[in-house]
């Protein structure tokens, strides 16, 4: 690099670019924190759909699956099953109890998580919660 | 080596290759999985295997940066580090914490995990890399602190490079956002939306820091480019990795809840977040041949090439391909990300830790400069057989990527996910292959460690080309 570009002009870009998007990045926050209730699906957040964010997570769903295309790419996406299902948390909730205990020989293989009804009822409501939430028509169709 | 502290180094790269053997293993056992679904199946579920192979990488980084560390601080600072013992007793912490979390990983179910640790207490698991128990987290915190005091007070009392502060200045940022791992409210958006401080944050934000820190130092040793130049350099590429990448955040706003003006913000800044990684790799090739010195350990130079240009490869080309909105829309969530993910933590920062290790573990093993001609050549091997083999991992995942976007979500007719991945099974064959190519590569770069001890020191060739 030119003499006339000096490394206390480089110093000071980044200081002062890093400090300013950092501010631009804290206000952006700021801003979709007030925006999101518009579109977070919250009013539908009962306590069913916050047991069943913690049975996803304690049993690591997200070890196999994506969810609203985040996690992992081994096994279909769970952010819109509950419409894949044709609207149903039943049927959701009978997939996972019907996993069998020793897999599906030769195929990729879901555990027998033994949730009580409780649970699956939280899971349940927890997908149907999820696939409320305004994604921006995201994912394209409905094989996730 | 200029300071007996800097020797508390060693064990934490003989534990960081330790680990990254682990790590291979259960990307191995996973790439089988995709294959034969039931595999090991229910004693290692595959998100079991995820969870010991993501974690593992993670963990052998923060052991190779905390390594860097403790070599390089003392250099840079001009002193001995402030204290050596508090490193030696944090290792075991951490070395320990980390064993304990893997056996518990495969030992019990997670859900047992999480009861036995007490996640309700306060439930941070269960989300993509922050699995580990939250009294692991605790742990991670504890160590980071007394890790930070050690090198923090070392640079503060001792000479103030450059480098050392943007070392600093990056690892303290690595601590601070490992804090949002405690925040996990019931809204899934506003837990996602942070998450993504930690995760994005961490590998486009202070981690480039750090790895700019480090390769600017190996520079200067192996070149003997002026430190000026090397550091107005750095400054460069700090700048422009945080201009780009805070707001390059957005690019994973796009479909997660959140308003839909990241859509714009997210593509246009992250668009431009290659920029300070080709800089890198402009920068490395640039002091490389305005060397002023012939250095004996020349896979150490091989490596912080390579670095540069695997980084520029995986996190700018591979991060470009899926980073604006509308072509995001299909391969989000995809094996374009896989391909991608891979690429980018090869290429920047399992990469910059060989690099430093390379450089260091000659000294710290009692050599005064460069392992033995023979050793040094076993290393070059494994540097290709693992780089070439990364390659082509990455453009299998990204056929595979390519054919799942086109059977799944943009045909006339999309067919279901586990019809496609059948569809798409040649290409996990191949990157079975390739993965086995890089054990191979990983096995040559542990044996270079053992190989040719007893022969003499590679020594520098004399003529200095003079160009530039
Ligand atoms: C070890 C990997 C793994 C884990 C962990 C896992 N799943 Fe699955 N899941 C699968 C696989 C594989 C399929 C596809 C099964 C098939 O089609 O035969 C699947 C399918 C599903 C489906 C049906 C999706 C569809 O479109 O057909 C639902 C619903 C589901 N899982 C929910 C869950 C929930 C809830 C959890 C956590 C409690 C979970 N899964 C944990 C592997 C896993
Ligand atoms: C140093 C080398 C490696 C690095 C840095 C690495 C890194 C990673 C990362 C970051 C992820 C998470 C990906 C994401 O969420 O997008 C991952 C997942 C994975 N890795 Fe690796 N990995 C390496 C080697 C391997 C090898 C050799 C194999 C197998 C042959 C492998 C197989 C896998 C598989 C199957 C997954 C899971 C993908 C999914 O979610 O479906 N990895 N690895
Ligand atoms: C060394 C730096 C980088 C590393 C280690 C890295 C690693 C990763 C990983 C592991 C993921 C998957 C996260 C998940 O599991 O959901 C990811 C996602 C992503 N990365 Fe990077 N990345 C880096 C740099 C970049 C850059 C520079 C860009 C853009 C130019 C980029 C663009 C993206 C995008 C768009 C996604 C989201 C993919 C999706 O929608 O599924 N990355 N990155
Ligand atoms: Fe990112």
């Amino acid at each position: 690099m030119h003499e006339t570009f000096t490394k206390s002009m480089a110093r000071n870009i980044y200081y002062g670019g890093a400090a300013f998007f950092v501010l631009v990045f804290l206000g952006l926050t700021f801003d979709t924190t007030h925006t999101l209730p518009k579109r977070d699906n919250r009013a539908n957040l009962t306590e069913t759909v916050a047991l069943g964010k913690k049975v996803w997570e304690n049993n690591n769903c997200i070890g196999c699956h994506t969810l609203l295309g985040e996690g992992a790419y081994f096994a279909p996406e769970l952010g819109n099953v509950y419409k894949r299902f044709g609207n149903s948390t039943e049927a959701i909730k009978a997939f996972i109890k019907s996993r069998p205990e020793n897999g599906v020989p030769g195929r990729r293989s879901m555990p027998q998580f033994h949730l009580t009804d409780q649970e699956l009822e939280g899971i349940a409501q927890f997908l149907k919660y999820s696939s409320e939430i305004n994604t921006a028509n995201w994912p394209p169709n409905i094989q996730g | 080596m200029q300071y007996l502290s800097q020797k508390v180094a060693k064990p934490y790269f003989v534990a960081a290759i330790g680990l990254f053997a682990g790590q291979i293993l259960f990307g191995l056992i996973m790439g089988i999985q995709y294959l034969v679904g039931d595999f090991l199946f229910p004693a290692i579920p595959f998100n079991v295997a995820r969870m010991v192979h993501t974690n593992l990488l993670i963990v052998w980084l923060l052991f190779g940066f905390m390594g860097a560390s403790y070599y390089l601080v003392p250099e840079e600072a001009e002193r001995e580090l402030e204290s050596p013992l508090l490193a030696k007793i944090l290792f075991w912490v951490f070395l320990i914490a980390g064993a304990l979390t893997v056996v518990g990983y495969l030992a019990v179910p997670y859900a047992s995990l999480a009861k036995l640790t007490g996640n309700d207490v306060l439930p941070t698991m269960g989300r993509e890399f922050l699995e580990q128990p939250t009294i692991t987290k605790v742990g991670i915190v504890v160590v980071a602190l007394g890790f930070l005091y050690n090198v923090g007070l070392t640079i503060l009392k001792g000479r103030k490079t450059v480098i050392n502060l943007v070392l600093l200045t990056g690892l303290a940022g690595l601590a601070v956002l490992f804090l949002f791992s405690f925040y996990n409210p019931d809204n899934l958006v506003l837990d996602k939306f942070y998450w993504w401080w930690v995760v994005h944050l961490w590998v486009e934000g202070v981690w480039e820091l750090i790895l700019g820190s480090i390769l600017a130092f190996v520079l200067i040793k192996v070149t003997g480019v002026d430190r000026e130049i090397i550091e107005k350099w750095l400054y460069v590429i700090i700048a422009m990795a945080l201009i780009t990448g805070i707001i390059g955040t957005g690019h994973h706003y796009f479909w997660i809840g959140t308003p839909e003006y990241w859509q714009w913000l997210g593509s246009v800044f992250s668009a431009m977040e290659p920029l300070p990684f080709f800089a890198m790799t402009v920068f490395a090739f640039n002091m490389v041949n305005r060397r002023r010195r012939e250095h004996p350990n020349q896979a150490a130079t091989l490596w912080a090439l390579g670095t540069s240009v695997m980084a520029f490869l995986g996190a700018g080309v591979w991060g470009f391909l899926h980073t604006l909105a509308p072509v995001n829309y299909y391969t989000h969530g995809t094996q374009i990300t896989a391909a991608h993910g891979h690429m980018a933590f090869y290429g920047a920062y399992v990469m910059i830790v060989l690099t430093i290790i390379s450089y260091a573990m000659p000294m710290l093993r009692g050599q005064t400069a460069a392992n033995s001609r023979r050793s040094q050549v076993l290393e070059m091997w494994s540097f290709w057989l693992m780089t070439v083999s990364m390659v082509f991992i990455t453009l299998f995942l990204t056929g595979a990527g390519i054919l799942q976007v086109y059977l799944q979500r943009y045909s006339a007719q999309p067919l279901p996910f586990m019809v496609v991945q059948e569809q798409i099974s040649l290409f996990y064959w191949l990157r079975l292959i390739a993965g086995l190519v890089f054990t191979i590569g990983l096995g040559a770069y542990i044996a270079s460690f053992f190989v040719g001890r007893t022969e003499p020191e590679a020594v520098a060739m004399k003529s200095v080309p003079v160009t530039a």
